[in-house]
């Protein structure tokens, strides 16, 4: 009985095993340049540089059709461009890099959604918006496992100078330290996951795997790596059970898996060891000092 | 006078807004020098201008020190980051292991030894988002000790700090002075400048004066630094004193 429900989809299918290394893999890398994310107060920037993949995955689509790299590649150039773009016009100019960053999304969402319309269908485009994990070839595999790979060896590299920009970035200035350099190669490994999540996810939910088990972390543990480590075995909770719900109820597996997620976060923002409702209402007994 | 610290004809700006107006001036080696002023007259920025974060610098500046050490305004750091009192004291010794090395047992010894110094043993393996604000300036003294350099810039260590613990920063201060390194402090309170630093600096963007405090903090020449425009003149055109050196 539990077999059946818990096990025999993976056994039994190879797609549902594909989906399943592909998830452990995006959850392994991803946590970590999601708990970044956050602590560089960059959450909703993170949103719009995945959405910001569109127009280059679109031309990846216009020129291979539905082939994966010409996709990922395309995604990937767009991400970085968008990126570098962003940070160069703040630099120059008084805008905000918030604001810079939003007018670069939306015009790279019109940019690819008029470009995937000009070849493909509207099937295409749905595939493209929101992913289909189940679709997960060997050579997806590859990818995304690489992709973790040169994303946890990467953080593990410019760990220190990264956070130090993030907490103190004019301590780093005084040192005799390009910050800036740190935070684009940051940005690259983000776009690069965002590419990884963009197979299982499409460009609208790329993020979810990686942004929401980082939040629900922050509940949790108060250290970067601590964070890291939280928030890892929660994205790989909410990929396996979103595969499965979603495998016997017939369900879309990318919204599933993202809304288990949320319910992660959900849990641990009520029920967490620190700053939740929980310890908001529990008024525990004061210390002696 | 042996000099650390010779500016010549220094201006900076943003915007092209000078902040720091031709200011020449020179701060003696090994002594403690309170950069004083009212608000808005550039003295966060000159110190900024010393360490390269300034946008635009114009003249000369010339630094005898080797290693400078930095203490920027509280408002400059995410004090939400999370991370250890430990880890912020050790980043002191980046130029030892910079961004990839590590921290070897003397750095770490060195490290608990500076924090004590400063008051806050047992706190090492604490989260800084729990400190208070005197505290945290305790930290970032820990932090200072260790990075061990013979020219240490302070912006506004005592602001919104106690009494008791800017006594206790202070014996560290007049440490430094007794180990011959150069301090630079950028202060508001006149009482503490008269009683603790022999020299001053006194500026209104433009330089007012420079040397001993008491000479520098006459009440003649705060009239003249209180009278200074806080103007930032959109329809200001270009300065038409001749920069005699360019940086």
């Amino acid at each position: 009985m539990l077999y059946e429900y818990l096990i025999a989809p993976f056994a039994d299918f190879g797609f549902m095993r594909r989906a399943l290394v592909a998830s452990l893999a995006l959850s392994i890398g991803g946590s970590a340049i999601g708990v970044f994310l956050i602590l560089r107060r960059m959450s909703l920037m993170g949103d719009a540089l995945a959405h910001s993949l569109l127009p280059g995955a679109a031309m990846g689509f216009l020129i291979g059709g539905l082939s994966l790299p010409a996709m990922s590649l395309g995604g990937f150039i767009a991400g970085v461009a968008t990126a570098l773009l962003s940070g160069v016009i703040a630099r120059f100019s008084s805008m905000r890099e918030d604001a810079s960053f939003a007018a670069a999304y939306l015009t790279a969402m019109a940019l690819g959604v008029l470009i995937v319309s000009l070849r493909g269908s509207a099937v295409d485009l749905m595939n493209i918006l929101f992913g289909a994990i189940l679709a997960v070839d060997e050579g997806a595999l590859v990818l995304v496992v690489s992709t973790a790979t040169v994303t946890l060896i990467g953080l593990a590299a410019i760990y220190r100078p990264l956070v130090v920009e993030c907490f103190n970035p004019g301590f780093l200035a005084a040192m005799g330290v390009r910050g800036s350099l740190y935070h684009y190669l940051f940005l690259s490994l983000a776009v690069l996951n965002m590419v990884a999540g963009f197979q299982a996810l499409g460009t609208l939910m790329a993020l979810g795997l990686i942004l929401l088990p980082a939040v629900a972390s922050s509940f949790w543990a108060r250290e970067v790596w601590s964070m890291s480590l939280v928030a890892a075995p929660m994205a790989f909770a909410s990929a396996a059970i979103g595969l499965l719900v979603s495998f016997h109820a017939g369900l879309p597996s990318g919204p599933v898996i993202v809304l288990f997620a949320s319910c992660f976060f959900l849990l641990s923002l009520l029920f967490g060891s620190r700053a939740s409702v929980r310890a908001r209402l529990s008024r525990p007994v004061h210390l002696r000092g | 006078m042996n000099a650390a610290l010779r500016l010549t004809d220094l201006t900076v700006s943003y915007d092209r807004h000078p902040a720091v107006h031709h200011v020449s001036a020179e701060i003696p080696a090994g002594e403690m020098t309170a950069i004083v002023g009212p608000n808005g007259a550039g003295k966060s920025t000159l110190l900024k201008a010393l360490i390269g974060l300034a946008p635009q610098v114009e003249g000369r500046i010339e630094c005898t020190a080797k290693r400078i050490a930095y203490l920027p305004q509280q408002a400059e750091i995410d004090r939400s980051f999370p991370i250890s009192v430990l880890d912020t004291v050790l980043l002191g010794r980046w130029s030892r292991f910079g961004g990839f090395g590590a921290a070897k047992p003397v750095d770490l010894h060195d490290a608990s030894h500076a924090i004590e110094s400063v008051g806050l043993s047992g706190f090492e393996r604490r989260p800084i988002d729990t400190l208070s604000v005197g505290q945290f300036q305790r930290v970032l003294f820990a932090r200072l000790l260790l990075q061990d350099a013979d020219l240490v810039l302070l912006d506004e260590p005592f602001a919104a700090i106690d009494s008791k613990t800017v006594a206790d920063l202070m014996v560290v201060i007049r440490r430094w002075r007794e180990e011959k390194r150069t301090v630079v402090a950028v202060l508001h309170d006149f009482d503490q400048v008269r009683r603790d630093f022999p020299h001053a600096l006194l500026l209104a963007r433009e330089l007012v004066d420079a040397g001993p405090t008491s000479r520098v903090l006459s009440s003649e020449n705060l009239l003249r630094a209180r009278a200074m425009a806080e103007a930032w003149d959109d329809h200001a055109g270009a300065c038409d004193v001749p920069l005699r050196l360019s940086a």
